[in-house]
């Protein structure tokens, strides 16, 4: 099999992914060296396919022969795709030929699980050692690793990677055990766990002025989980990466609407979920992160499903209309940052000018904040809307898209807008 | 009112920037130009030698960080704007000016910033080196590649390219400016016209490759592309040719997924590792 069909396959079989950021990585470069290469700026998309991904790393498996069943994945045993296999030095290869011509800023690699945990680790690791000390690459380089791994390759992989990563795919073991019998939360999140304290000890070490130099490792780690292939509700997805945040510090936690592939399996639902879902998940998970919300505040047992109409801040606002209207002029910032259509960027710049004078509408204008949205939650000097006393369902009203749009997916969520997709990545509020 | 004429650099600016504001001179007396075809007036570096040391003004140096971002910017409204913020954060009084996003003149110079920072950021993203050889004394790859910035970026760009590609030669070439790296130091030249740059490379079809099986064809979202990658860099672009091309097919390769006969499961093969593991999943199960 030549390269080109290779790259055909294991490039199609690694699409399913998100996972595409290269930012967040130790400052290194390739002066002094004969090596190319350099990681620690913020992430560069070098393209954009038309499903809107971006394009920063040559995402590749090693092979896409697997042991495992997972019935969402194209590559699983019962799959009848074509399987292919690279060679170690036909990625390092590929990486280098595309690196040196500015296509890509490094190397997401993965692999079907073949043979065994150790072994599959120990293949990919080969390719990561060949790039770092052979070829010198100072690229961004992330490994996927495999829970049921050895905690010595672990440490390897995470020597010479930036970032590792293992999927959670499901948030509960109830839905693993249905889609991915061979896979399991407790072994991934304690893998998670040892991952975690090696990240730490980097830091650690990092910090203390005399300390020899700490064993290099891995600056992050993340996770994907995918969405609507099984019942878990968005309470339970947000509940799950919560935990993954706080007990394992992860770096991101991707979120994957599932959708169609070929070679589909019987066990699947047959309708994939409205990709709405997932950018709202995505904003979901942006509120937990940077704007000190709780899940419950956005996912609620009762109420357990994201509103798909709404972004969930304007939801939260509108169901806590007593809180509002809020003074820009004196507010905390804890207050700001509840406000919907304030983002965390604008809110330091209002902090910053309040300092010097009373904020009133023309200042917001100039930040060229979205005024309508805005407009009914906030104090300025100028203006002072009533209580938010409307009544639920009007005030709601207010905020839908277009009524064209509701005729059009009677009875589907309204059909993302551009700007939905604009954030879609960042998550950005 | 008196009329200053600047090289379109922000070195050339300060320079007269700083001479102005020795003589406490009024933004509003100043009118300013970068206008090539008055080169002949452009203010020489003797003004500078001229420049009385003690009469040094402090000037926060966040200014000096924003102001040399901005001066990249093509606006010929920029070297009078960023004379006047300087002149309002320093004889002005108006020390906190860099606070206040709300401030006209700060919005506008911040507008500049973003504007210079993107078309940077895309210049990091879209060039494209092709190889076209290999120096026969150094055996260092060469490459070169084309671009076309919307402001005078380059210098503010090519650091990035330094730490990147150190171990190979290259050049980039613009429409305004080039720059060179042979591993040991970077230099500037002149401009040039697209036709000076190679528009293929043999590694481009692998490439294209790659592109066309990494999209999936389930999710396609058109304006986020076109967002992130609008439609003037795409002549540059080795794989924007495929396009039109996979967005057209994507609806009937999803319509040919969701037709596909579904597989049964399939039963484990005889593997060691595979029946350790459904022995772990036994035990774990509560
Ligand atoms: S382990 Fe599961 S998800 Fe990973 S390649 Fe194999 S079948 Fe696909």
């Amino acid at each position: 099999m030549n390269i080109t069909r290779k790259l055909e396959i294991l490039a199609d079989a690694a699409k399913y992914d998100a996972s595409c950021a290269s930012s967040g990585a130790a400052r290194k470069d390739s002066r002094g060296s004969t090596g190319v290469g350099s990681t620690g700026g913020s992430g560069i998309c070098h393209s954009y396919t038309p499903d809107g991904r971006c394009v920063s790393l040559l995402k590749v498996l090693m092979t896409n022969a697997c042991l495992y069943d997972c019935h969402y994945c194209i590559n699983r045993r019962s799959s009848n795709v074509i399987r292919a296999r690279f060679t170690p030095d036909e990625v390092v290869q590929l990486t280098l030929d595309f690196y040196k011509r500015n296509y890509i800023e490094g190397l997401f690699l993965s692999s079907g699980i073949i043979r065994s945990a150790d072994h599959t680790m120990e293949l990919v690791i080969e390719v990561a050692r060949k790039l770092r000390e052979e070829h010198h690459f100072r690229g961004y380089i992330h490994l996927k690793t495999i829970p049921e791994a050895s905690q010595a390759l672990i440490a390897k992989a995470g020597r010479y990677a930036d970032r590792i990563s293992i999927n959670v795919e499901m948030p509960t073991q109830q839905g693993l055990n249905t889609l991915a019998p061979e896979k399991n939360l407790a072994r991934t999140e304690e893998a998670m766990g040892h991952i975690r304290e090696k990240i730490d000890e980097r830091y650690a070490e990092k910090r203390k002025p005399e300390a020899p130099k700490p064993p290099p490792f891995a600056t992050g780690q993340s996770t994907q989980m995918l969405v609507g292939a099984d019942a878990s509700t968005d309470a339970v997805i947000l509940g799950c990466a919560n935990k993954l945040y706080t007990a394992h510090r992860l770096k991101r936690v991707y979120y994957s609407a599932f959708s169609p592939i070929p070679e589909p399996s019987v066990i699947l639902p047959l309708k994939a979920p409205p990709l709405i879902r997932e950018h709202r998940l995505y904003q979901a998970d942006w509120l937990l992160r940077f704007y000190d919300f709780k899940v419950e505040e956005i996912a609620s047992a009762a109420a357990p499903n994201l509103d798909l109409a709404l972004d969930p801040k304007l939801a939260w606002a509108l169901r806590n209309r007593e809180t509002f209207p809020v003074d820009v002029n004196k507010a905390p910032r804890e207050m700001l940052l509840r406000i919907p259509g304030l983002g965390v960027r604008n809110v330091e710049r209002i902090v910053s000018a309040r300092r010097y004078t009373r904020l009133r509408l023309a200042d917001l204008i100039r930040l060229r904040l979205q005024m309508k949205k805005l407009l009914p939650f906030i104090i300025t000097a100028d203006h002072h809307p009533a209580k938010l006393g409307l009544d639920s369902d009007s005030l709601r009203a207010r905020f839908l898209p277009p009524p064209e749009q509701l005729e059009l997916n009677f009875d589907a969520p309204p059909a993302p807008v551009a700007s939905d997709f604009l954030s879609v990545r960042s998550g950005e509020l | 009112m008196r009329t200053i004429v600047v090289k379109p650099e922000y070195e050339a600016w300060r320079a007269a920037a700083r001479h102005l504001l020795a003589q406490r001179v009024m933004p509003d007396e100043v009118l300013w130009s970068d206008d090539p075809q008055e080169a002949s007036l452009f203010v020489g570096e003797d003004l500078l030698a001229k420049q009385p040391a003690s009469e040094a003004i402090k000037v926060p140096s966040a200014f000096m960080d924003m102001a040399k971002s901005a001066a990249a910017h093509t606006d010929s409204k920029r070297w009078a704007l960023l004379y006047r913020v300087l002149w309002r954060l320093t004889l002005g009084g108006e020390r906190y000016l860099l606070s206040m996003a709300t401030d006209r003149d700060v919005r506008q110079m911040q507008d500049w910033c973003k504007a210079v920072g993107r078309d940077i950021h895309k210049m990091h993203a879209f060039v494209r080196f092709r190889l076209v050889g290999v120096d026969a004394v150094t055996g260092r790859e060469q490459f070169v590649a084309w671009f076309e910035p919307d402001h005078r970026i380059v210098r503010l760009a090519v650091p990035f390219f330094e730490k990147r590609f150190a171990g190979m030669d290259w050049s980039i070439l613009t429409p305004y400016e080039c720059a060179h790296w042979d591993g040991k130091r970077l230099h500037f030249t002149e401009g040039v016209a697209c036709s000076s740059a190679p528009d293929e490379d043999a590694l481009d079809d692998l490439w294209r490759t790659y592109y066309r099986n990494i999209f999936n064809p389930a999710r396609v979202k058109i304006s986020a592309m076109q967002s992130e990658m609008p439609k003037k860099y795409w002549k540059n672009l080795p794989e924007a040719p495929l396009i039109a091309g996979l967005i057209a097919e994507s609806a009937e390769r999803v319509q040919g997924m969701l037709a596909k006969e579904e597989r049964p499961a399939k039963p484990a093969p005889k593997n060691a590792y595979l029946e350790s593991l459904h022995r772990m999943n036994q035990d774990e199960a509560p």
